[in-house]
């Protein structure tokens, strides 16, 4: 059994040769993201443009494994397409995205994507509004997602506790039987933080994770992010300034589709190609 | 064992599915002791046409939860469902037909009448197997279900969906309608299959026969509820109520969206076409205008009034609307498309929820009134 | 000095009065001659028509010759009557009439005053009969009169009549015809039939010539000779007359698989404008509403309906009732329209798939309305005579002019509807809505008005398709049914929102259509067309002409 796993891991086709690396139909192996040189995502000179508007620019960014990213830029500087690339939702008319050494994300569906380890937040909390809390979360953890096993699945008691954990990691404890079409606002962004920490994926997009919440809410979103960083990876798209002061150590500036600068949160407050974006013209 | 015991908690946990089946079962047998035991002259008697046209009802309510399963759940409009409804008619009257053998107006043994009409020499190689019941019962689930997937899989795997997949749907039916209108298909054209004779053995037109027909509807209703029960209470259940919702945010947490659908899709198509294959024998034909994209609409609208997503509200709107149907047919034909028109909007301007809804919403109102 | 004056002006007077006189005289003998040459025409006309009565077929035959002499324009009529049979004289009088046959007997109609003489039964009349040489006489006759016509078109007409029943007789007529003759084509029609004469000669350099000559004819009957000429070529083992028939004919094959797929390829552009004008309407309310109105092929139907009631309502002016059917098919759809979209569809924004049933809903009700209100039965709508008919074009294509009108009015149709949102504040209005209804009712839009009114412009749109309809199919409560689902396909597959691309998917479903028709017959091709729709769906779910980016996504 054992000498059978190792020629498993040696002829994993992405370890072995490149060539090999078959598109599409890639073999997952969850867990195995190879980040052996550091960097867990790899965006390279992506270009996406609609109808002769170009959302992303010759877009080149680095996410090394572990590390809490924040990315801010004004409307329309291509964060979204950004995200709907990584996931595979938009395809890039050129470029690559790379997730750790050997998944090309642009030649991935969207739930290959996602079952390899990557998770997102939408911008406007999507939830599934019918069913419970707690199936939400459900729905979402960490399993083998195909027809046939879904058909059959019985919840563990380990699974059962995970769920409550996380219910009280994002204080829903209360609302574990309501439908989640009846939370408010702020409930609907944890709930959806929920599910990502459920899915467990090695990398989070989370997109406008605090809009529309209290102080309150903020501080404690701000927290469980932070503590999400180290074991994730996590990439965060905000327009809220005070929250990302209080949680980057690196920020993004992305405008008109491509990095205008990146560095810590004072050098870009104060690089004046940022001031120009943000307040001149 | 653990399949009772599944079976047992299944209808335990179902308030409504519990009334459901027992009145079924009550039904199945009350009808028959009626229509057999009691004499005609009696007034309790059920007449063997009052008998098949309660069979027909019941295949009728099966198609509607089939088409309840992917509309109410997995929110897929088909607009065709008529189409694996007529098949496993088509395969069932492919059967019937041959078991005529050479009683048929030309005697041929191995033609059906139309083809002798038509002067063909031999039976087309898909007629092939249709006089053996076995094949012909599995042609019944395959067929239909096949087409599913063959559609299912380029529709859904290039993400149609919503009216579009609608509308390609009802292209669909269509499309089969005018190629069974066609002799050259060899299915009988325009009168399609009738003048049957029996099935297994039996005397079609033998009111034994009608009972045991009905009999098996009920069961057969009774079954394909447990079935789509126990998927939608599955996980793969909430999957598909998920994609329903949020189909984006569902395939962004990992799930392979496309195969849900396409699962979903080939099960519905494959109990349309056991409806369909009831329905045959008992109404004693089966043509092209069952393919008619007229039908597949008003099946949609039997799901909307009993109250979708609920498999009882399907069940409940079918037996309602086609009652409704027979007695306005019956009494005031020209009332009837005015009637069917008009519960079409009023059932989506008032009913969203159907029948079953309007019912939960009083009684939460209720409950709630007395609670204070 | 007065009365000087006016004597000497009186005396002028007198001197004018007499030149005028001298010209009134010269006016008057001259309408006197004429109306004694044309009493003198006259009578010969009435005698040579007595003369029809007697049972001598040389008398006959003289009475005929006198006929042809005439002139007279009421010659013209008699003599094909003559000789189909249907010129009869009254026992009675020896009137001599035309007859038609009716229910009831015999109609019969003057020939000198062309007035009805009523119905009588067939023991009253009598037939005027003709023998073989007088049958040739009379189509000789007919055919000189034609060509001496002094319009070219029934010149031409008679020399085609001419060559479907050619015989070496003509030759000396046809010869002295292309002496006189001015107008081409008829020239050209001389020439053929000189040539088809030529080409039965024995002399063998003038059969090649003409053998070569008929290459370039299109007529049938010229083919047809030929494939004649090549099979007594064969026999006769003619190698030099067998490779030069054999090439003509191929040149005729070759410009008639050419004029065929001319044919064709008209056909489907005439049937893509039917599509177009089924689907434009539905393009605006499905594409830029996004309403799905399934009711829009009953809007069709009242659309060809109203042209039915606007026909019995001016019933002595049928010629111009396409004319006012148009603007009020446009009007009543429409008004059909706005009480739908008022009525219900406005409160379906945003849940398409109940708008879907909600209309369908509304479809039944109008199929049931028309079938209670007039008839389940199919109603007859009259087609105006400058609509039947067809264009020559050359006597293997000719165009029919309900088709030519159709493929014109629907491109009308289109520019105008293209306009209307281009140019106009409603198109404007309608634009903004579909792009941005919040925004657009924050910039002080009445979205609600033009939701109405747009829908309203679909429906009218329907209305206008469906005239033309009323033109081309029967106008029966299911004339909607019956082309929603290709209105439907014809949408989807151009790519919803985009005009060009429905009048790109309509025309090339059109003419698709059509150039398999031939192949796998009209229904297989439908059915293959649909499969074809059906796929090309799964790989472009957005159609031909897609909407990218963020607009479409929502």
């Amino acid at each position: 059994m054992k000498t059978l796993d190792q020629i498993k891991q040696t002829m994993r086709r992405d370890r072995v040769f490149d060539f090999m690396v078959s598109t599409g139909t890639h073999p997952v192996h969850r867990g195995e993201i190879d980040t052996s040189h550091g960097p867990i995502l790899y965006v390279e000179n992506i270009n996406v443009s609609f109808d002769g508007f170009k959302a992303l620019n010759d877009l080149t960014l680095y996410i090394d494994d572990g590390e809490l990213r924040c990315i801010i830029g004004p409307n329309g500087a291509g964060k979204t397409t950004m995200m709907d690339v990584l996931t595979g939702k938009t395809r890039p008319d050129s470029g690559t995205a790379y997730f750790g050494q050997s998944m090309d994300l642009t030649r991935m569906t969207e739930h290959e994507i996602a079952s390899s380890g990557i998770g997102r937040k939408f911008q406007k909390p999507t939830i599934f509004p019918e069913h419970t809390v707690f199936e939400n979360l459900e729905l979402a953890m960490n399993m083998d997602k195909g027809v046939w096993a879904s058909l059959q699945f019985k919840l563990t008691g380990e699974q059962k506790t995970r769920i409550e954990e996380v219910m009280q990691t994002i204080n829903l404890v209360q609302q574990c039987h309501t439908a989640a079409g009846r939370l408010s606002h702020g409930q609907k962004q944890w709930l959806e933080i929920g599910m990502l920490i459920t899915q467990e994926p090695r990398l989070l997009l989370v997109d406008e994770p605090v809009a529309g919440m209290t102080h309150q809410e903020i501080e404690h979103t701000a927290e469980l992010l932070t503590g999400l960083a180290g074991k994730h990876s996590v990439v965060v798209v905000e327009h809220d300034m005070d929250f990302i002061r209080s949680i980057a150590k690196k920020v993004t500036v992305l405008h008109e589709g491509h990095v205008l600068a990146e560095g810590d949160m004072d050098t870009i407050q104060n690089d004046p190609r940022v001031i120009e974006v943000y307040l001149g013209e | 064992m653990s399949f009772t015991h599944e079976l047992i908690k299944l209808v335990q946990q179902d308030r409504v599915g519990k009334y459901l089946l027992s009145s079924l079962l009550a039904v199945s047998i009350m009808v028959p002791v009626l229509n057999l035991l009691v004499p005609e002259s009696s007034s309790l008697h059920v007449s063997t046409y009052v008998v098949t046209l309660l069979g027909k009802y019941l295949c009728y309510a099966l198609l509607a939860i089939a088409l309840d399963l992917v509309w109410g759940y997995g929110g897929i409009l088909s607009l065709g469902h008529g189409v694996f409804f007529a098949l496993g008619g088509y395969a069932m009257g492919m059967y019937l037909m041959r078991q005529v053998g050479d009683r048929g107006v030309y005697g041929n043994p191995e033609l059906p009448d139309f083809m002798v009409f038509l002067d063909w020499q031999e039976l087309p190689w898909y007629w092939l197997g249709f006089d053996q019941f076995w094949f012909s019962a599995l042609m019944i689930i395959l067929v239909p279900g096949l087409l599913a997937f063959i559609f299912g899989w380029l529709a859904f795997r290039s993400r149609v969906t919503g009216v579009y997949l609608s509308i390609i749907t009802q292209a669909l039916t269509f499309a089969f309608m005018l190629a069974f209108f066609r002799n050259e298909m060899g299915f009988g054209g325009n009168n399609g299959l009738t003048d049957f004779k029996d099935i297994l053995g039996f005397d079609i037109q033998h009111g034994g026969t009608r009972n045991v027909l009905f009999v098996v509807s009920a069961l057969a209703l009774a079954v394909g509820y447990l079935l789509c029960r126990y998927i939608v209470n599955s996980k793969f259940g909430r999957v598909v109520v998920a994609i329903r919702d949020a189909e984006d945010r569902t395939r962004f947490i990992g799930y392979k969206v496309e195969s849900y659908k396409l699962w979903l899709f080939v099960i519905s198509a494959m109990m349309a076409g056991i409806a369909g294959a009831l329905y045959v024998p008992q109404v004693g034909i089966i043509n092209p205008g069952e393919f008619s994209p007229l039908n597949s609409i008003e099946l949609v609208v039997w799901v909307a009034v009993g109250g979708r997503g609920t498999l009882y509200g399907a069940i409940v709107g079918a037996l309602l609307v086609n009652f409704a149907k027979t007695f306005f047919t019956g009494a005031l034909p020209e009332v009837w498309l005015f009637a069917l028109g008009g519960l079409f909007v009023v059932v989506t301007l008032f009913l969203p929820q159907g029948l079953v809804g309007l019912y939960q919403q009083t009684r939460e109102k209720y409950l709630a009134r007395r609670a204070v | 000095m007065c009365i000087h004056h006016t004597v000497h002006a009186s005396y002028r007077n007198m001197k004018m009065l007499a030149v005028m006189f001298k010209i009134l005289l010269f006016i008057g003998s001259l309408v006197s001659y004429t109306a004694a040459m044309a009493a003198q025409a006259e009578d010969d006309f009435v005698s040579g028509l007595t003369q029809l009565t007697q049972s001598d077929f040389d008398v006959k035959e003289q009475a005929i010759k006198q006929l042809a002499e005439t002139d007279d324009e009421r010659v013209g009529k008699v003599l094909p009557a003559m000789l189909s049979g249907s010129l009869y004289y009254v026992k009675a009088d020896k009137t001599i009439v035309y007859i038609k046959k009716t229910d009831d007997g015999y109609a019969l109609t003057s020939v000198l005053e062309n007035t009805s003489l009523g119905v009588v039964s067939k023991r009253k009349i009598k037939k005027i009969t003709v023998n073989n040489k007088l049958r040739k006489q009379l189509s000789g006759l007919i055919a000189q009169r034609g060509m001496t016509h002094h319009d070219p078109a029934v010149r031409l007409a008679s020399v085609k009549n001419m060559i479907s029943q050619l015989s070496q007789a003509d030759r000396e007529n046809i010869q002295t015809q292309l002496g006189k003759e001015q107008h081409k084509d008829v020239i050209a029609a001389l020439n053929v039939a000189l040539a088809m004469l030529d080409a039965e000669h024995t002399d063998k350099q003038k059969q090649l010539a003409a053998v070569k000559l008929l290459a370039e004819s299109n007529y049938p009957e010229s083919r047809n000779l030929l494939k004649e000429i090549l099979i007594q070529a064969k026999a006769a083992d003619d190698t030099t007359l067998i490779n030069q028939v054999s090439m003509s004919l191929e040149k005729i094959q070759v410009r008639a698989e050419r004029y065929q797929t001319i044919e064709t390829v008209f056909f489907g552009v005439s049937l893509g404008s039917v599509l177009l004008l089924a689907a434009i309407g539905l393009a605006i309310t499905f594409g830029v509403m996004g309403v799905i109105n399934m009711a829009h092929g009953e809007l069709m139907m009242i659309g060809a309906y109203t042209t039915y009631v606007v026909q019995l309502l001016m019933p002595n002016h049928i010629e111009w009732s396409l004319l006012v059917a148009i603007p009020s098919a446009f009007v009543v759809a429409g008004l059909f329209g706005v009480a739908i979209e008022r009525g219900v569809i406005r409160f379906l924004y945003g849940r398409p798939l109940e708008t879907l049933l909600a209309t369908f809903g509304i479809s039944l009700i109008l199929q049931q309305l028309v079938r209670s209100v007039f008839s389940p039965l199919n109603r007859a709508v009259i087609t105006p005579d400058w609509m039947s008919g067809s264009w020559q074009i050359n006597a293997l294509l000719s165009l029919t002019y309900n088709r030519l009108y159709i493929i014109v009015f629907s491109l009308l149709v289109f520019v105008g509807l293209l306009m209307i949102l281009k140019k106009t504040s409603l198109g404007l209005h309608v634009r903004a809505v579909s792009q941005n209804r919040t925004m657009a009712r924050a910039m002080g839009i009445r979205t609600e008005w033009v939701d109405a009114m747009t829908f309203g412009l679909g429906s009218g749109i329907a209305g206008i398709a469906g005239v033309a309809l009323s033109q081309l199919t029967n106008v029966g409560p299911n004339l909607g049914q019956s082309y929603i689902i290709d209105s439907f396909m014809v949408v989807v597959f151009g790519g919803v929102g985009n005009l060009w691309g429905t009048l790109v998917a309509a025309m090339s479903l059109g003419i698709a259509n059509k150039f398999m028709e031939p192949w796998v017959g009209a229904v297989l091709a439908k059915i293959f067309i649909l499969v074809f729709i059906i796929l090309f769906i799964q790989k472009r779910p957005r159609g031909l002409f897609p909407q990218k980016g963020r607009a479409a996504e929502n």
